[in-house]
């Protein structure tokens, strides 16, 4: 079964490797990719449609609006799934049996906490200045929610879980999850509202006090933290449930 | 794209690969598997595609790596196969 797999995978690896010669070198502005009318609108017209120097952000929120949104739907349907999956209520039965190569949990370490108190604040307002200037340098809602729903993962793995879900119970997370998408999917409503295709945020100048292009650059900001309150409400559901074997009582 | 840079950081990628795969304790493929993210971070960085590379770092290398550990802590840490 083995020399089977391997012979697979050799196959597969060289029909693989000898596509390869077919593919455009790299940044070749005269490949398809580059010379196609589309990217040439987005590489040329971007700034002066959105006002937004980061073209990714502009194209993930704004010309492609629709499809983060769903990305976002993804990423809440799967913390929900495996909430699903592994989540039990009932504290009385002990069925996923402790594996032996961890042994009990040490006591709290001071340099461990100490040294989390310090970082934990650094790391979420660095994660704030990566969602909030998501449409102007590399980031958006995405990297900032992953960055912090991680600073709620290290806090629970300085002291245990119990800790965070004082500050943020499990409800509490998923009213943050579920939140996050209405903010995004609330945004293409009132669009539609007002007259204009979902998602097409132009006409929300109306509202915000602004000209149309200041209006699609400010709603790329509000879709970016709704991305960024599911991720990181999210991020932070999923590594509870899986630590803890479903109970949300210990844990790392 | 700086092709010594290039090499060096493929070379480790392939060696990950095939240690994280190879190696018995999962704990240690899961760290493996992080440096693996690593270094693909790495390599997007230095194809300019820098919103990538930042996704790559937060979700490859830190917390899935964190998701796998967990994992790894509740069920069992030795490879079966």
């Amino acid at each position: 079964m083995k020399i089977l797999g391997l012979i697979s995978i050799c196959i597969t690896g060289w029909l693989l490797l000898s596509a390869v010669s077919d593919f455009p070198e790299w940044g070749d502005p005269h490949s398809p990719a580059n010379s196609y009318q589309v990217s040439q609108h987005y590489i040329t017209k971007t700034f002066a449609e959105t006002s937004v120097p980061n073209m990714v952000t502009a194209v993930l929120a704004d010309y492609r609006g629709y499809d983060t949104m769903f990305e976002t739907v993804v990423i809440f349907t799967a913390g929900i799934a495996i909430i699903g999956i592994l989540r039990r209520y009932d504290s009385s039965s002990n069925t996923i049996n402790k594996p032996e190569s961890f042994t009990e949990k040490p006591k709290e370490d001071l340099i461990i906490r100490t040294n989390c108190r310090l970082l934990i604040p650094i790391i979420q307002i660095f994660a704030l200045y990566v969602i909030a200037h998501g449409h102007l340098s590399p980031g958006g809602g995405f990297q900032g929610g992953v960055i912090f729903g991680a600073s709620f993962i290290l806090l629970s793995l300085a002291h245990d879980l119990k800790t965070v879900q004082k500050k943020l119970p499990e409800g509490r997370i998923l009213t943050l999850a579920g939140t996050g998408i209405l903010i995004y999917a609330g945004f293409g409503f009132a669009t539609i509202v007002l007259g204009n295709n979902f998602l097409d945020y132009s006409i929300l100048s109306k509202i915000m006090l602004g000209t149309p292009i200041e209006a699609r650059s400010h709603s790329m900001l509000g879709v970016e933290i709704g991305v960024a309150f599911t991720v990181a409400a999210i991020m932070f559901s999923i590594y509870s449930n899986l630590v803890s074997g479903g109970k949300m009582k210990e844990g790392l | 794209m700086i092709w010594e840079f290039d090499l060096i950081i493929l070379i480790f990628l392939v060696i990950t690969a095939i240690i994280s795969l190879q190696v018995r304790d999962l704990l240690s493929a899961a760290m493996i598997f992080g440096i693996y993210s690593f270094l693909m971070c790495l390599l997007w960085a230095e194809m300019a595609a820098v919103d990538v590379a930042f996704t790559e770092a937060a979700v490859g290398a830190g917390v899935s790596t964190v998701f796998l550990i967990a994992t790894v802590f509740r069920t069992s840490r030795r490879s079966s196969d």
